[in-house]
C-alpha cells in the first residue's frame, strides 16, 4: 500500500470542497417533519423535505380523489411489478407476456374505474401512475405500428417504402411538443363532431405515434443486422415471407435490437413529462399543482423538484442498467 | 430474388389499394375539418400572418413590436431558436469533449466525478432540469436594482446577465449597460429564461456527447497510440494529433443525431418563457384561433432545420471520414 | 418463443388500447347530451382565487364555479352534478371547440374577435373587470408610467398581453414583457423577484396579491385601470338553445337580487309571495321555464343552490372575503353599478 499521491489529495480536496456544502444542507440543517415554521427557520442553510411530506400524495398522484387514492398505489404497484419482472428477464414465455400485459391492463382500469369501482375521468389521473401508463402505453401501442414500419422501410415495393420513410423521418424531424400541441388542438378537428376523444387517449396515441418512428429505426437496424443468408434460407426450405420473417428473421432481429429498445423506452419515459406542457398532471405537473397554489409551501420548489428528479432518476437508471444487461448478454 | 409475373401484379394491386385506403383516410380527415370549421365558424388560411401580431416579444435579435405583422413574429421566434440552439450546440460540444475525456481520465477522483455527471444528468427529463435551472436563476439572483457587478461593464441580477455591446443607430459606440428606471438599460441582455435554456439544454447534450466522445476514443486502435508515444509525441500531442482525428471519424455520425435533438429539445424554451418559435406559434394560435395553421408553420421550420443541420453534418463528415476507408 | 409473445403483445396491445381510449360521446343538442350524461362539463381555470381553486382534495370553489353550479341546478336538479375541468389560457377555445366542455367559466374576456372567430358565443357579463398592475411596495411606484424599463410579468394568450404592449405603446413608455404559458408561473415569477410588475384583471391581481402572495402587504395595486375586461361565459357557438340557458342563469340571479330573493329565503317568499314577478322567477305561477327547454323551476333551483347575484359575489370576491373587491360596477343597475337584467318573463 503506497501513499496517496499528493494530486489524489488534491482532487479529493476539491470533491470535498464541492460535496460537503451539499451534504450539510441537504442531510444536516435539513428539516424532515411537515413544519412550516421549522421549514421557514432553516431556509437557505438547510433543505426542506417537510414539503415532501406535506404534499407526498399530490406530488405522487395529482388530483386524483383523495379517498379512492389506493387505486393509484396498487395501480402503480402493478405497473412497476411488471417492469421489475421485466428488467430482471423473468419475462420468458408467451403466457407470462400476456400476464403481464392483463396486469398492465388491470392496472388502467385501477385508474379508470368500471368493473364495480367509481369512474374517475382521466382529467383527475396525475403523477406517478400517469407518468407509467402514458409511456408505457405509448410504448407498447407503437411498438406493432413500428414493427410495421420497419418492414415496410425495408420492403421492395416503392409505394410502401417511400410512405414509411416519408412517416419516419417526419416524426423524426419535429419536436414531440409539436405534435403534443396536435394533439391538443388540432386532434378535435379532425374527427367529427360527435366522435369525441378524451385528451389522454389522445396523447397517448400520439406518443405512440412518435415513439414509432423511434421504435421502427432501431428495429430496422436489428433487422440489418440479421445475415441476408438466413432470409434466402428460410425461403429455401419453402417458407413463404410471413413465415420466414415470423419465424428466422423477427426473433433474430427483435433479440439484437432489445438493448436500444429498451433505451428507447427510456426516452420516452423521460419525454413523458412533456405532456405537463398539455396540462396533463404527470409528475412533473402533479408538481405545479401540489405546489403552485400554496403560498406557504411554494418557496421549498427546489426540494419537490430534487424528489421528483429522484423518481425519473430510479427508474431511468434501472432501466439503462437492465439495457447494459442484455447488451452484455448479446455479446457473449 | 425472382418473382413471378403474377407475383408483382399482386404486390402493385396491394400497393394500389393501400394508396387508395390512405388517401380516402385523408380526405376523410380533411372534410371533417372542413365541415368543423364551417360548423363553429372558425376561419381558414394563412392570410392571418399579414395582420398585426397585438403582442409584443421580449427579447431577440429581431426587434419585434405588436404593430408587426405575424409572420414578422414566426421569423423573430425562429431567430430566438437559433439564438439559443446554435450557441447551445458550440457549449455542449465544448463540455462533451471535456466530460467524455474526463471518464476515460487515469485518475479515479475526476473519472467518479464525470461518470456521476452523467449517470445523473441523462437520467432525468430535460425539462425537469430546465424548470430547476430557471427556478434556481431565479432565486439565487438579486432583483435589477441590487444587480450584482462580477466586472466593469457586466451585470447580473434577475433581469439577467447584461453586457456591454457596441452598438449602432445614429452613431456607433459602445452601449453600457446600467440601472435606469425599475430595470437595466443599454448594453446586451440575456435574460434569465434565456440562460436556463442555454445552460439546462448544453448540459443535458453533453453527457450524450461525452458517451460519443468516450466510444469514439475507445474505438482508436491501441497500437495507433503506441505508435505515436514510440516517436516521441507527449500525451497531449498524441491526444491532439492521433487520436482525436481518428476519434473524429466515428464522432461526427451520432454528434449530427445529438445536434438534431438539441434543436428540437430547444422547443422546450416554451415551459420557462423563453419566446422560441413554439412559443411565439402557442401565443398566435391562442391570439388568432388559427391552430392548424400554427402548428403547420412550426413543424415546417423545425423539418427545414432538421434537413439543414442533417445536410451540414453530412457535408463535414465526407470531409473527416478517410479516403478510401470503407 | 418470441413470435409467440409477439402475438399475444399485439392482441393485448390493442386491448390496452381500447381500454385507454374512452368511451365515445354522442354530441347532438347540448342539452340532450347533458341530461344524458348526467354532468355538466364546466372549463374553469386552473385556480384563481376567488373564481375557481380546487382545495387538496379536489373541491372546487368560486364565482366561476357557483355560476356552473347554478346552471347544473337548473338543468340537471342538483349543484353537484358538475364536473370541473381546469383548463389554462392555451387550451380553454380548443376545450369548448372540441365539445370536451359544455361552458366556458373561466373569467374569459369578450371581445368580437373572440365572438367571431373562434367558434363560440359569449352569452352575457357576469364580471365586469379591468386590467391593473400589481408591484412590490418597496418601488415606491404609484402610477403605472412610472414604471420605465421595468419587466411585466403577464400570461401568454390572454387579452392582457395585448392590452400591455399597447398601453406602454400608447404612453411612450419602454416595458419589457415577461411571457409565461401558465397563470401559476406568472406570478410565482413575479413574487420570486423576476418582475417589477404584474399584470392581469383587477380581480386577478387581488385574488393573487392576497392569496399566493407571501406578504400581501408587501404589495400594491396601482391605480391605471387601462382596458374594459368583461368577463362573462362562452359556449360553443351553434346550439342556440343551450346558448340561452347559459344566458338566462346568470340574468336570473341578478333578477333574483334585484328582488331580493336569496337562498335563505327563497322557499318562504315561493311559499307566501303571490306578486307575478316572484311567481313567474320561482316557478310558482307562470312557466318561464319551457321557452328554454327546462322546467318552471330552474330559476328557483339555482337561487336555492347558491343564492342571488350578490350572494356569490361577496361570498367569493366580496368585501367579506379573501379578494376584498368592492361591488363597484359589479352592482345592480339601480345600486350605482352596471348590472341590468332583462325582463324574466
Amino acid at each position: 500500500m503506497k501513499a496517496p499521491r499528493p494530486s489524489t489529495l488534491a482532487w479529493l480536496a476539491l470533491f470535498a470542497l464541492l460535496a460537503w456544502p451539499v451534504f450539510d444542507w441537504a442531510v444536516l440543517q435539513a428539516v424532515w417533519p411537515a413544519d412550516l415554521e421549522a421549514c421557514r427557520a432553516a431556509r437557505g442553510s438547510g433543505a426542506c423535505w417537510g414539503v415532501i411530506a406535506e404534499k407526498h400524495r399530490i406530488l405522487l398522484f395529482g388530483r386524483y380523489p383523495y379517498d379512492a387514492q389506493w387505486r393509484p398505489v396498487l395501480a402503480t404497484v402493478l405497473i412497476v411489478a411488471v417492469l421489475v419482472a421485466g428488467g430482471l428477464r423473468r419475462i420468458r414465455h408467451g403466457w407470462q407476456v400476456g400476464l403481464a400485459l392483463a396486469l398492465l391492463v388491470a392496472a388502467v382500469v385501477l385508474m379508470r374505474g368500471g368493473a364495480g369501482l367509481a369512474r374517475v375521468p382521466t382529467n383527475q389521473w396525475g403523477g406517478l401512475p400517469l407518468t407509467l401508463i402514458v409511456s408505457l402505453g405509448g410504448t407498447l401501442l407503437a411498438f406493432p405500428l413500428a414493427l410495421l414500419l420497419a418492414l415496410a422501410r425495408r420492403s421492395q415495393q416503392p409505394f410502401l417504402r417511400g410512405l414509411a420513410t416519408v412517416y419516419i423521418e417526419l416524426v423524426r424531424g419535429v419536436p414531440l411538443i409539436s405534435l403534443l400541441f396536435m394533439a391538443a388542438f388540432l386532434f378535435p378537428l379532425l374527427l367529427p363532431t360527435h366522435l369525441r376523444i378524451d385528451i389522454l387517449p389522445r396523447v397517448v396515441l400520439t406518443i405512440a405515434g412518435f415513439a414509432a418512428a423511434y421504435l421502427a429505426e432501431v428495429i430496422r437496424g436489428g433487422l440489418q443486422a440479421v445475415p441476408a443468408g438466413q432470409f434466402a434460407a428460410a425461403q429455401a426450405i419453402g417458407l413463404t415471407w410471413r413465415q420466414s420473417m415470423q419465424f428466422i428473421v423477427l426473433p433474430q432481429a427483435l433479440r439484437v435490437s432489445l438493448p436500444a429498445l429498451v433505451n428507447s423506452f427510456i426516452g420516452i419515459f423521460k419525454d413523458s413529462s412533456l405532456i405537463s406542457i398539455v396540462s396533463l398532471h404527470e409528475l412533473t405537473g402533479a408538481m405545479s399543482i401540489a405546489l403552485g397554489g400554496d403560498a406557504d409551501w411554494r418557496s421549498f420548489y427546489l426540494e419537490a423538484y430534487l424528489f421528483i428528479a429522484l423518481i425519473y432518476w430510479i427508474f431511468c437508471f434501472g432501466l439503462s442498467r437492465c439495457a447494459r444487461g442484455l447488451e452484455a448478454r448479446l455479446r457473449h | 430474388m425472382v418473382r413471378s409475373a403474377r407475383q408483382r401484379l399482386l404486390a402493385f394491386l396491394a400497393q394500389l389499394a393501400l394508396a387508395a385506403l390512405i388517401a380516402c383516410a385523408l380526405a376523410w380527415l380533411g372534410q371533417n375539418v372542413l365541415d368543423n370549421m364551417r360548423e363553429r365558424g372558425i376561419r381558414a388560411g394563412f392570410d392571418f400572418l399579414v395582420e398585426p401580431a397585438g403582442f409584443d416579444i421580449g427579447e431577440g435579435p429581431l426587434a419585434f413590436e405588436a404593430s408587426q405583422p405575424l409572420w414578422r413574429a414566426f421569423l423573430a421566434g425562429t431567430l430566438n431558436t437559433l439564438r439559443v440552439g446554435l450557441p447551445a450546440m458550440l457549449l455542449a460540444s465544448a463540455l462533451g469533449l471535456l466530460i467524455g475525456l474526463g471518464r476515460l481520465a487515469q485518475h479515479p477522483v475526476p473519472r467518479r466525478i464525470c461518470d456521476a455527471l452523467v449517470e445523473t444528468l441523462r437520467n432525468i427529463p430535460l425539462l425537469l432540469q430546465l424548470l430547476m435551472c430557471y427556478f434556481a436563476l431565479a432565486s439565487l439572483l438579486p432583483d435589477a436594482s441590487h444587480a450584482l457587478a462580477p466586472a466593469p461593464g457586466v451585470l447580473l441580477s434577475q433581469s439577467g446577465l447584461f453586457l456591454p455591446a457596441w452598438r449602432c443607430e445614429d452613431s456607433c459606440g459602445w452601449s453600457w449597460p446600467r440601472v435606469d428606471g425599475f430595470g437595466i438599460d443599454g448594453g446586451w441582455a440575456l435574460t434569465p429564461e434565456y440562460m436556463a435554456v442555454l445552460i439546462a439544454l448544453s448540459l443535458y447534450t453533453a453527457v450524450f456527447i461525452a458517451e460519443i466522445v468516450r466510444g469514439g476514443i475507445q474505438s482508436v486502435s491501441r497500437g495507433q497510440i503506441d505508435a505515436a508515444r514510440s516517436i516521441g509525441l507527449r500525451p497531449a500531442q498524441v491526444l491532439r494529433h492521433v487520436v482525436l482525428p481518428l476519434a473524429l471519424r466515428a464522432i461526427v455520425p451520432p454528434l449530427g443525431n445529438q445536434y438534431l435533438n438539441l434543436i428540437k429539445n430547444s422547443s422546450l424554451a416554451v415551459a420557462v418563457g423563453y419566446p422560441d418559435l413554439v412559443s411565439v406559434a402557442n401565443t398566435s394560435l391562442n391570439q388568432t384561433g388559427r391552430a392548424f395553421e400554427c402548428i403547420v408553420i412550426v413543424m415546417a421550420v423545425y423539418l427545414s432545420l432538421s434537413l439543414l443541420t442533417a445536410l451540414l453534418v453530412n457535408t463535414f463528415n465526407a470531409r473527416v471520414a478517410l479516403r478510401g476507408s470503407p | 418463443m418470441i413470435s409467440r409473445s409477439l402475438h399475444t403483445l399485439l392482441l393485448l396491445g390493442g386491448l390496452l388500447g381500447a381500454s385507454l381510449t374512452a368511451p365515445v360521446a354522442h354530441a347532438g343538442k347540448t342539452l340532450d347530451t347533458i341530461k344524458q350524461r348526467g354532468t355538466l362539463q364546466c372549463g374553469v381555470s386552473t385556480g384563481v382565487a376567488g373564481f375557481s381553486l380546487a382545495d387538496s382534495q379536489g373541491r372546487w370553489a368560486g364565482f366561476d364555479v357557483d355560476f356552473c353550479r347554478a346552471i347544473a341546478a337548473a338543468v340537471l336538479g342538483d349543484p353537484n352534478k358538475v364536473h370541473f375541468v381546469p383548463l389554462n389560457s392555451q387550451q380553454r377555445f380548443a376545450a369548448i371547440q372540441s365539445g370536451e366542455v359544455d361552458i366556458l367559466a373561466r373569467n374569459t374576456t369578450w371581445t368580437l374577435n373572440r365572438d367571431g372567430a373562434l367558434g363560440l358565443s359569449f352569452t352575457g357579463v357576469t364580471y365586469y373587470d379591468g386590467q391593473g398592475f400589481l408591484v412590490p411596495k418597496k418601488l415606491k411606484v404609484t402610477s403605472a408610467k412610472q414604471l420605465r424599463n421595468a419587466e411585466v410579468c403577464v400570461q401568454s394568450g390572454t387579452t392582457n398581453e395585448k392590452n400591455l404592449a399597447e398601453y406602454f405603446r400608447g404612453i411612450g413608455v419602454k416595458v419589457r414583457p415577461v411571457v409565461f404559458e401558465g397563470f401559476e408561473a406568472s406570478f410565482k415569477a413575479f413574487f420570486s423577484g423576476r418582475c417589477q410588475a404584474y399584470t392581469t384583471d383587477i380581480s386577478g391581481l387581488a385574488g393573487v396579491r392576497n392569496k399566493e402572495a407571501p406578504n400581501p402587504d408587501d404589495y400594491t395595486i396601482l391605480p391605471e385601470v387601462i382596458s374594459k375586461e368583461p368577463l362573462g361565459p362562452a359556449v360553443r357557438r351553434g346550439d342556440d338553445e343551450w346558448f340561452a340557458i347559459v344566458r338566462w342563469v346568470p340574468f336570473a340571479l341578478i333578477e333574483a337580487e334585484e328582488l331580493g330573493i336569496t337562498a335563505a329565503n327563497v322557499d318562504k317568499i315561493r311559499a307566501e309571495n303571490k306578486d307575478p314577478a316572484f311567481t313567474r322567477l320561482l316557478g310558482s305561477g307562470e312557466d318561464t321555464g319551457k321557452n328554454l327547454g327546462l322546467d318552471k323551476d330552474w330559476a328557483y333551483r339555482a337561487i336555492k343552490s347558491v343564492g342571488n347575484y350578490g350572494e356569490i359575489f361577496a361570498r367569493n370576491v366580496g368585501p367579506e372575503s379573501v379578494l376584498k373587491l368592492p361591488r363597484g360596477l359589479n352592482n345592480l343597475w339601480n345600486k350605482g353599478g352596471i348590472l341590468f337584467a332583462p325582463p324574466v318573463r
